[in-house]
């Protein structure tokens, strides 16, 4: 195996673009040395990017937060003004794993390494987050929910990677929350999860919502249906149910050592209903 | 093949040679003889293996040693001033807050960071702050109040 | 020497140093990461080895070609078992070890090893199992007990025949033992019966789950002799059953223990220590062998998983009038009597007229279960205890009352067959019912669990040397190992005998060529044992002291005592003579007949019983499922406390391991027999921040048969909690739980069930 730590993105995608073998990105390490250590991958050459300039940094910017894709996941919450504007994004990020973990895992590397389960991606597809990706002769850019592709699959394309994560600007009168379900208190994967941005009026309508699952189908889900439940009410117990039924609906879930489809379609909506409520109290609500 | 890595560990400059796939707890293990980190699981899962890398509390086993380059970690086997304990190993012998032992390495890791962050944890702040490090003899019971009694010996 | 003479009849009450909390000899090397653990032992020249383990559930193995592997540059030594050959002489529980720890014709579970290679280092060994082929013909498989006794299951030994019945069975079959136990007439019983109880149970299987894997560092030599560094609960007897197995004489290998880190009994058995010296045979090299968290769970040895019917019968004056339970267990991919000392255990902590329990034990195609802590309690616990808590709740009686009520007692006949001496279910149950913890208010969705529980303890062969140093200091050789701190408790009973401070007595565990053979540390004996062969050890060192006493004075031994740590002559004639300190005797030892030492060699009968009550507080989330403990309490008879930090340690650890089985922990088959979480990701044992605080409170009713009324205390704290637990989910839900663990989706699905 050869382990390469370039300083510049361009190198990094130029790397990782003429591998004729097995080539992974690495920042957090924390999937990938699981997975080497299982032999479930054996690369070939590995690329740290954790070199790359500013790829470590948080900046707030007139257009809302751009998260270097090497950020680890504590210094999220070390970041006062992203937890003001962005508490469900954090607190869903800082869910993954341990604090040994969290001392190295990065949202980036949660969303690349496609688990259906990942915790940062409800919460960042909720807030509408994208990802600046980058290859080696251009950048482009995605919304998060576009870039999985199914179990362990995303839809870079050979010798990209991401290098940011983007936060729009947060709307007034907004909030988002993240509510996972696991059976301990800590460690465990999600057995489903749910991210819920709202906006509202001055009246405390929801005039703006997006509504996400996590593992109940092969990759996070949008659930349109959820959010047009509640757009226009004032999540009464009616928009609640509504909105609860809505999630069941849409789940596609399996039996597995972690739950099982009739667990998992009945926790959806129960916290869905939750999570709406703390985003909806974060957003002035009530 | 091979990489050459340059770093701090417990104060002490360090210099070694190890593969590119090498984890920093073999590292630490094989070729330092630095045996207090123990692999438990091999898969960040039980924090037996936790060390502080530049500040922040890692599993050495979801660490490259070829990543150390440049950088400073703490073990355990630097946490004592010669033969001078520090308040938490002491007050996880009196408080009986170890049995067989093997996880106490990490959890004395791992309560040094938490510390080191935050001086005077609830007690559900450290028990979340440990929730990464598995016990399977204590119940983690005193191992909490070891904490409790270090934390407010460190505050003075 | 007779032990008849230091037989205890009389229990010492006062002490000087027992029962302080003193600090433990290994306490500064562990916490500074210099207290070396299997994994830690490193031979110059050490080749790594790594075990291929078989993919699938029940499979022949047609044919193992390891030629590629063997070819393979840096691999030294590849071994199947044809390098394992058959020296059991016909013992064929010795040849069922030998079978688990590398499979012969048949792989029996999903990950049961069939090679293994030594090689220079871990990635030469990971490309020599690659090169490995074997050839397997995949069988049907059946994990789970009762499908295992049915009619039809694929049988997976044509060897084994159901023992224990009144006639031998024609066919083999997976049933491989029944037994009864019990008295009166049950029937007769139900009938008199105002409230009759009929409830079926099933807990899944757990492991031990010890944070340190097993790790052995093996080397044969040339001359046959051979030694071992590795981390285990009975060196000795790994020392007896790794040598039979490989045809050495006992005292050709020398077995040293490392300290331990964790072993609830998975390490009281022998798993890939026989394959470790095979391939240092065969490399003639040395060879270090450490499992991977993988490989503990699939190939260690995990409980059972069970299937238990209880019915109880009572008056409406809350006497039990009849019990009966149907047990049913499994060994594993062996034959075990794990479901008989399920029903030894079941009715123990009662005194009933009409009591029976029958055992059903099975073979399944899963690893050999192993004891886990009170190995077989647990699971009856939980499904009497549950009975016990739905006829009181029947007849309308205060579950705690219920218990006391129908409690054993001094004389009692127990329901597994001896008459108790004093024992601590009584007083257990009556400090629970006056426990603050059971005033203390519920809140929102909460339930509150009472249940007792109980565990044999056994005594065992123990050596203990005791040797005086020239300077006054003593070091003390125990045999048995050290898992939670005895080290300490054994020192404590050296000085306490000997009148001296406990800072100038130090004890080891000592290795296999150094000491007579010592059982294992299991069924709580480590401390009642050897603090037992420790006193006694210490009492032949006192007699020696006073003979030298005697000697140095020129008077009669009979006019020497021993107190406060020094000889004493008595008699008004010698009121002039100044007492001889130990240090001053032990430092003429060389002139008064050599260094001064004690022996014991016991086998240490009469272990008391340790009963225990706990009280759980639940809080269940009634959307999903979920439960929280919120208060957690543990009272246990501990006879007498040596080291209180370290009792309250065992009832801590016990009950917290309880509580993760209760709750969470359980293997999970897919359809294809393969275990799918064997990792500490998904196998989910509890972590800090899923438990409170665990109070604990000890009892001392002294057992009449340790010099200070010790009993052992390890295992009872595991019995109560799952039915405790049990009970507080039922009570917080309205609905009887009856399937261990009490998952999220299970409550959940029990809830909705209930609500349809």
């Amino acid at each position: 195996m050869r382990y390469m730590q370039p300083s510049t993105a361009k190198e990094a995608a130029t790397l990782l673009n003429k591998e004729k073998g097995k080539a992974f990105v690495l920042a957090g390490g924390t999937d990938l040395l699981v997975k080497m250590k299982a032999g479930m991958v054996e690369p070939d050459l590995v690329v740290d990017i954790k070199a790359i300039k500013g790829i470590k940094e948080i900046k707030k910017t007139a257009s809302g937060f751009t998260i270097g894709a090497a950020v680890p996941c504590a210094a999220l919450s070390e970041n006062k003004d992203l937890v003001k504007t962005w508490p469900g994004v954090v607190e869903a990020a800082g869910l993954i794993g341990s604090k040994q973990v969290q001392g190295r895992c990065t949202m980036a590397g949660n969303l690349c390494n496609a688990s259906p389960a990942a915790d940062s991606v409800p919460a960042l597809m909720a807030a509408g987050a994208k990802v600046v990706v980058t290859g080696p002769k251009a950048s482009r850019k995605l919304a998060v929910e576009d870039v999985p592709a199914g179990v362990g699959r995303t839809h870079l394309k050979k010798g990209e990677f991401i290098t940011a994560i983007e936060l729009p600007k947060k709307a007034a009168r907004s909030g988002d929350a993240y509510l996972r379900f696991i059976p301990r208190t800590e460690m465990d994967i999600a057995v489903v999860s749910c991210g819920v941005n709202l906006t509202l009026d001055t009246k405390g309508v929801i005039t703006h919502a997006r509504v996400a699952l996590g593992a109940v189908a092969v990759t996070a889900l949008m659930v349109k249906e959820a959010a047009i439940a509640i757009i226009g009410t004032k999540l009464d117990d009616a928009a609640k149910a509504k909105l609860a039924a809505a999630c069941s609906a849409a789940c596609k879930p399996i039996d597995d050592k972690r739950g099982t489809v009739a667990f998992r379609t009945e926790v959806a909506g129960v916290l869905a209903r939750r999570a709406a409520e703390t985003a909806y109290a974060r957003a002035g609500g009530k | 093949m091979g990489v050459l890595v340059q770093t701090t560990v417990n104060s002490d400059p360090v210099e070694f040679t190890c593969s590119e796939d090498e984890s920093l707890l073999d590292v630490l293990r094989n070729r330092m003889g630095l045996t207090g980190a123990k692999e438990g699981c091999g898969t960040g899962d039980c924090g037996a293996c936790s060390v502080i890398l530049d500040g922040r509390l890692v599993c050495s086993c979801l660490v490259l040693g070829a990543e150390m380059n440049g950088k400073r970690v703490e073990t355990i086997e630097g946490m004592a001033e010669g033969a001078k304990l520090h308040p938490l190993q002491q007050h996880f012998i009196d408080g009986a807050a170890l049995q067989c032992g093997v996880c106490t390495p990490g959890f004395l890791m791992a309560a040094k960071a938490l510390l080191a962050r935050n001086p005077n944890p609830s007690e559900e702040e450290i028990r979340f702050g440990l929730a990464g490090n598995l016990c399977r003899c204590t119940g983690y019971d005193k191992i909490v109040r070891a904490v409790q009694s270090a934390a407010k010996e460190m505050r003075g | 020497m007779s032990i008849d003479s230091m037989t205890p009849d009389l229990v010492k009450k006062h002490f000087k140093v027992i029962g302080n909390r003193v600090r433990r000899p290994d306490g500064v090397d562990k916490v500074t990461g210099r207290a070396r653990y299997g994994a830690d032992y490193n031979l110059p020249g050490q080749l790594v080895a790594l075990v291929l383990r078989s993919p699938h559930a029940h499979a022949l193995i047609e044919k193992i070609d390891t030629s590629k592997a063997e070819k393979l540059a840096g691999v030294k030594a590849v071994i199947t078992s044809k390098d394992l050959p058959d020296h059991t002489q016909g013992d064929r529980g010795l040849l069922d070890i030998l079978e688990n720890c590398m499979a012969r014709k048949k792989a029996l579970y999903d990950g049961h090893a069939v090679a293994a290679v030594a090689a220079i280092d871990a990635a030469t060994a990971r490309k020599a199992l690659k090169l490995i082929n074997v050839t397997y013909k995949i069988l049907p498989h059946v994990t789970d007990v009762d499908e295992a006794l049915k009619h039809g299951a694929p049988v997976i030994h044509d060897h084994v025949y159901t023992e224990g019945l009144s006639e031998k069975p024609t066919r083999p079959s997976n049933h491989c033992k029944y037994a009864e136990y019990g008295h009166g007439d049950v029937e007769a019983g139900f009938r008199d019966a105002d409230v009759v109880i009929s409830r079926s149970f099933k807990t899944e299987q757990t492991h031990q789950g010890y944070i340190e894997p097993h790790s052995v560092t093996a080397s044969v030599s040339p001359d046959g002799t051979a030694e071992m560094f590795v981390c285990t609960q009975g060196h000795f007897v790994y020392r007896n059953q790794c040598a039979a197995l490989l045809g050495l004489d006992a005292n050709k290998l020398r077995v040293t223990a490392s300290e331990i880190g964790g072993g609830f009994g998975g390490k009281t058995h022998i798993w890939a220590e026989p394959l470790a010296l095979a391939l240092s045979r065969k490399a003639n090299r040395p060879v270090k062998l450490t499992m991977t968290r993988d490989e503990v769970f699939r190939a260690t040895g995990p409980t059972s998983s069970t299937s238990v019917d209880v019915k109880i019968g009572a008056k409406k004056d809350g006497t039990i009038t009849a019990a009966f339970a149907e047990l049913r267990y499994h060994g594993g991919c062996f034959p075990g009597n794990w479901a008989e000392l399920g029903a030894m255990t079941s009715f123990a902590c009662y005194d009933l007229k009409n009591v029976k329990s029958v055992a059903k034990d099975a073979i399944v195609n899963r690893p050999k279960t192993a004891a886990y802590r009170a190995p077989s309690a647990p699971m009856a616990a939980f499904a009497v205890e549950s009975v016990v808590d739905e006829v009181a709740k029947a007849i309308g009686m205060d579950p705690l009352d219920f218990r006391i009520k129908n409690a054993a007692k001094e004389g009692t006949k127990s329901s597994y067959g001896p008459v108790y001496g004093p024992i601590g279910i009584g007083p257990t149950l009556q400090a629970a019912k006056n426990h603050p913890h059971m005033k203390a208010p519920l809140g929102k969705n909460m339930g509150r669990g009472v249940a007792c529980g109980f565990w044999f303890n056994f005594g065992g062969q123990t050596c203990v040397d005791v040797n005086i140093a020239a300077d006054g200091t003593v070091t003390v050789a125990q045999g048995t190992i050290d898992v939670g701190g005895s080290r300490a408790s054994i020192a404590m009973a050296v000085a306490e005998e000997l009148g001296i401070s406990y800072e100038n007595v130090r004890s080891i565990v000592a290795d296999t060529s150094s000491l007579g053979h010592n059982d294992m540390t299991d069924g709580s004996r480590g401390t009642f044992s050897s603090s037992m062969a420790a006193i006694f050890a210490s009492r032949n060192a006192v007699k020696v002291l006073r003979e030298r006493a005697a000697k140095m004075w020129e008077i009669s031994i009979g006019e020497v005592e021993w107190k406060d740590g020094a000889a004493h002559a008595v008699g008004a004639h010698h009121g002039n003579r100044s007492p001889l300190s130990l240090k001053e005797i032990a430092a003429q030892a060389g002139t008064t007949g050599g260094p001064v030492a004690g022996h014991a060699e016991i086998t240490a009968d009469g272990a008391g019983v340790s009963f225990g009550t706990h009280i759980a507080d639940v809080e269940v989330d009634l959307e999903t499922g979920r439960s929280t403990v919120k208060r957690y309490t543990v009272i246990q008879d501990a006879g007498k406390a040596l080291h209180p930090s370290y009792v309250e340690g065992q009832y801590q650890g016990g009950a917290a391991q309880g509580i993760g089985w209760a709750l969470n922990e359980e293997y999970v088959y897919g359809k294809d027999g393969r275990l799918q979480n064997a990792g500490f990701l998904d196998y989910r044992i509890p972590v800090c921040s899923d438990l409170p605080m665990i109070d604990t409170q000890i009892l001392e009713i002294a057992n009449p048969h340790h010099p200070y009324g010790v009993r052992g205390v390890g295992e009872t704290p595991i019995v109560p909690p799952l039915a405790t637990l049990g009970i507080a989910v039922t009570n917080a839900t309205g609905v009887r739980q009856t399937h261990i663990p009490m998952s999220p989706p299970r409550v959940l699905l029990s809830l909705m069930s209930k609500m349809k």
